[in-house]
């Protein structure tokens, strides 16, 4: 373990983050807030032990599997603290471990909240609150690599551990290149949707927070109400739209600017991901058409949470919990599934659950006929044995430790839909869950141990699980 | 620069590692997606998976856009496939590995037909570089410049050498022949030395200078120049037969010994003038019986690491004067170095080491000048020639008022055919060779400046 190494690249990313803290600042100055302070104190705490662990560059540079998944889950876990203390120090949340979920909920795009009314809270805290979406939406680490351009060559093992899915596919030859181009295309679609989002009449303030909440798929409102406050169909659809964007994988639209439109039709993750998306959204149309009587408003409330919630961003427009049992089954089924690879969504990915069906599939015709030779495919290629078995060992994980964190939430002794939906919605980093959780509801009525969980729970889910569990594990911290 | 590599294999790691460590940016294809994830993992490069002769492949890897294309799979053919599909497809140069004999006699067709611009042959490389240190044998390595009228030798000083203790002015003023010690390798370190720099035993000497003048530098300090006249070769392959040839020309008596009996036919057929025996080359009987007490030279060739490293340790104890190591995974190799009588050769360093080469002066044949470059001390220094084709702050003054890189080190200069070693008072003009010996790498030959 080469301890020198994490914390010189830990201390990169925590003054990074402190960089990224003046935006609130100049904010809350501009708009005469007077808790400049709750900035300054985090900034100064983060540059200064920034600076000093990674003043200088440690002579053995060997970064490998273990010590990328150990920087990467240690730089989350501190940037957290770090991103907490504004709300802590301003008063907006008295309670630390209140901050620290609330802020993890941010960084990991989950938007899980336990604030009940956030409309009073301070408008520089509000932007915050969903810059850390923007940001954690991407990766923090990415964002650090974007920023101070990294030389190193081995920051692979750093870059898998935060980008979601089973492969990480590289756009350019250098990491600088693909990151910069990965980029550009956030930045684009986020201002996009800010335009669009101005020219229905939302407020600027506004555009801009929401558009941070649906690049990363977060899903902090500003309002008490959501999505649901503005009560536009223009705006629901942009939204929705705009959700739908960034759940898929960026690199599609790379290889949409390069003209390579046969491997976007060839790629399998976009088709399920789309099948997927219609079929739901039809499904729950027809299933709460009473509620809306018109076709056209029941398919506006369907199609935004489905979008909503299969990106695991989290916005609502309706009340969801209101809705008939098929569709909140449904719904809770697609927290599972998630986005796609290579997106700003959470979940287990539409290309694992794609692998897992099929390979379910062979396990049920080999029972039939145990001579024949199947290989699972995607995109056209046999995918490669032990990329089946990674999948299916991730979700055997998967399982267990959602199972594990069910067990200890459910000492608060919450009604069943809460309990269980509550772990799936952080765990898969969507925000909202069923009944007390629901979109009207909020996290604050559970125990302090349970938040800690959840909170572990959002980070598990963000990082796609091994680093934050290799992070506990008492071997990794030898120092062979 | 871009740079595509086809095949993950030794040489193609070492390809991507080298071009990586360059700031190129590198697209590695190769067709198994194991390869494609370590290389991934260990550098900063991105591989596609796929067969380098897929048209679907080439694209996705953006062969049109790569300067250098480089095919280094197993096999000759797809080399050449696909070193002709790049090349069609846009790429601006392109190599290819070609180890077949039959092929590599038509090296000069295949090049202008095929429009291939550099064919390498890992084993013909390897054959010759072991034929040059075999000429050079009290040196562990040797290397050319100026169309081989500058050599640059790698010289181990024994414990009982008269260079120990010295520093390297007393060398210069003691034995007043013009050669320059222009790097050494101490334990672990490389030092470009100025004239202070006090010379201990175990030290590595990089000494670079005219033939003649080295010859006579090396009888001067005690080190006897003795010529080979016989050489053993253990195992017979391809670096055999092409080094067999080479040393047969130059009249060494060769013997090969290869336990395959087929293959000890072939070589019998294209090898008249040798001698080849079919026995087992790790037996000391067959050693002892073969002449191992009498022969001059032993080049160890089989295919296992192990075994070569073995019989030459061997050899060493039946006193033979000057050992070769064919070594493939350079891991264990300082094993041995602690002494004169040995050196190694790494295939695939060889073969890289000619590519980097290749490339260096294709990126400065648009500005400037490298015209050759050695990576020595293992890969840590760089020698490299260049003409000097212009005027410059370089030609304007004498060397002792120009401020150099103190990392750089003008090892020596050719002006009219003529070599000599710079001092202070040495001006550099136009149409000078000049050959300078750097640990960080240069393009041109302004970048010698501080």
């Amino acid at each position: 373990m080469n301890l020198r190494m994490i914390a010189y690249s830990v201390g990169r990313i925590l003054t990074v983050i402190a960089a990224t803290m003046l935006l609130p600042l100049f904010l809350s100055v501009y708009y005469k807030e007077g808790i400049a302070i709750a900035y300054l104190v985090p900034i100064i705490i983060s540059v200064v032990i920034g600076t000093i662990v990674s003043l200088k560059a440690p002579k053995d540079k060997g970064l490998y599997v273990r010590e990328g998944m150990v920087i990467v889950a240690l730089g989350w876990i501190l940037i957290s603290l770090a991103g907490a203390l504004p709300f802590y120090i301003s008063g907006a949340i008295p309670n630390f471990i209140d901050c620290f979920f609330e802020t993890v909920s941010g960084f990991t795009t989950t938007g899980s909240t336990i604030l009940a009314d956030v409309e009073t809270m301070n408008r520089s805290l509000l932007f915050w609150r969903s810059f850390t979406h923007w940001l954690g939406g991407m990766g923090v680490l990415v964002f650090t690599m974007a920023i101070l351009s990294a030389k190193d060559t081995r920051t692979t093992y750093m870059m898998r551990a935060e980008m979601p899915g089973p492969v990480v596919g590289k756009l350019a030859s250098k990491w600088q290149f693909s990151i910069r181009i990965l980029y550009m295309i956030y930045i684009t679609l986020t201002a996009l949707e800010t335009i669009f989002l101005l020219i229905g009449g939302m407020p600027l303030f506004d555009s801009i927070v929401h558009a941070f909440g649906t690049a990363g798929t977060g899903g902090f409102g500003i309002k008490n109400t959501s999505i649901g406050y503005y009560d536009s169909a223009y705006i629901d659809y942009v939204i929705a739209i705009f959700m739908m964007m960034f759940g898929v994988n960026f690199n599609i639209y790379y290889l949409f600017i390069i003209r390579k439109f046969s491997q976007v039709r060839g790629n399998d993750e976009i088709k399920w991901y789309l099948g997927v998306i219609a079929a739901a959204t039809v499904i729950i149309m027809l299933n709460i058409l009473p509620i809306y009587h018109t076709v056209a408003n029941a398919l506006r409330y369907s199609f935004f949470q489905v979008s909503s919630i299969v990106t695991t961003t989290g916005y609502s427009t309706a009340d969801f919990v209101q809705w008939p049992m098929l569709s909140q089954i449904i719904l809770t089924l697609l927290m599972l599934m998630g986005g796609c690879a290579g997106s700003t969504g959470g979940g287990i990915k539409v290309i694992r659950v794609v692998i897992l069906l099929k390979t379910a599939y062979h396990a049920i015709r080999k029972a039939a006929s145990p001579r024949s030779v199947l290989s699972v495919k995607t995109d056209g290629k046999s995918v490669e044995d032990t990329v089946v078995h990674g999948v299916l060992a991730y979700f055997v994980v998967y399982m267990l430790f959602m199972g594990i964190s069910i067990l200890i939430v459910s000492l608060d002794n919450m009604d069943f839909a809460t309990t269980v939906t509550s772990v799936i919605s952080v765990t898969n980093n969507i925000g909202p869950g069923l009944s007390v959780v629901g979109p009207m509801g909020n996290y604050s009525g559970f125990s302090a141990l349970s938040k800690i969980v959840m909170s572990i729970d959002m980070l598990a889910g963000r990082l796609e699980l091994y680093p934050i569990l290799l992070l506990f594990s008492p071997r990794i911290w030898k120092r062979n | 620069m871009n740079v595509v590599i086809v095949g993950g294999g030794k040489i193609g790691r070492k390809l991507v590692e080298d071009f990586n460590n360059e700031g190129s940016n590198v697209i590695l294809i190769d067709i198994k997606p194991s390869v494609c994830e370590q290389v991934e993992e260990s550098y900063d490069v991105r591989c596609v998976n796929g067969n380098g002769t897929s048209l679907e492949t080439l694209n996705d890897a953006e062969v049109r856009r790569a300067d250098l294309f480089i095919a280094v799979t197993e096999n000759d053919e797809n080399n050449a496939l696909s070193a002709v599909m790049a090349k069609k497809l846009g790429a601006e140069r392109c190599v290819a590995r070609v180890r077949n004999r039959i092929y590599f006699k038509q090296l000069d067709f295949m090049r202008s037909a095929l429009g291939i611009d550099l064919i390498v042959n890992p084993e013909y490389a390897t054959a010759s570089e072991i034929s040059r240190i075999l000429r050079f044998p009290a040196a562990m390595n040797t290397e050319t410049f100026a169309k081989g009228r500058i050599e640059l030798i790698e010289f181990n000083v024994g414990e009982d050498n008269a260079l120990c203790g010295k520093a390297i002015y007393e060398i210069y003023k003691k034995y007043k022949i013009k050669v320059l010690i222009c790097a050494v390798q101490r334990e672990n370190d490389v030092y470009i030395p100025n004239g202070d720099f006090v010379i201990k035993a175990g030290d590595k000497l990089h000494i670079t200078a005219s033939h003649s003048d080295l010859s006579q530098f090396m009888r001067e300090i005690g080190v006897i120049q003795k010529k080979l006249k016989s050489v053993i070769l253990i195992g017979g392959g391809r670096i055999s037969f092409y080094l067999a040839r080479l040393l047969l020309e130059s009249g060494m008596q060769v013997k090969i010994i290869e336990s395959n009996m087929e293959r000890c036919q072939e070589l019998a057929e294209y090898l008249p003038k040798a001698d080849v025996v079919c026995g087992d080359g790790t037996d000391r009987n067959v050693l002892s019986e073969e002449g191992i007490d009498r022969v001059d030279a032993l080049v160890a060739l089989t295919g296992i690491d192990e075994e070569n490293m073995i019989i030459s340790m061997y050899a060493k104890t039946r006193n033979v004067d000057k050992i070769v190591t064919k070594v493939n995974r350079i891991s264990f190799s300082d094993l041995m170095e602690n002494s004169g009588v040995y050196s190694i050769v790494t295939p695939k360093n060889i073969t890289a080491d000619m590519i980097i080469r290749y490339a260096r002066a294709m990126n400065s044949a648009k500005d400037t000048e490298i015209v050759t470059l050695y990576r020595i001390v293992d890969n840590r220094a760089e020698a490299m020639e260049f003409i000097v084709n212009k005027e410059s702050e370089l030609t304007a003054k004498p060397l002792s008022q120009i401020k150099i890189d103190k990392n750089i080190l003008i090892a020596a200069i050719m002006r009219n055919n003529k070599v000599f070693v710079p001092d202070g008072n040495s001006q550099i003009a136009v149409g000078d060779t000049v050959v300078a010996v750097t640990t960080k790498p240069l393009t041109t030959l302004s970048d010698i400046l501080a």
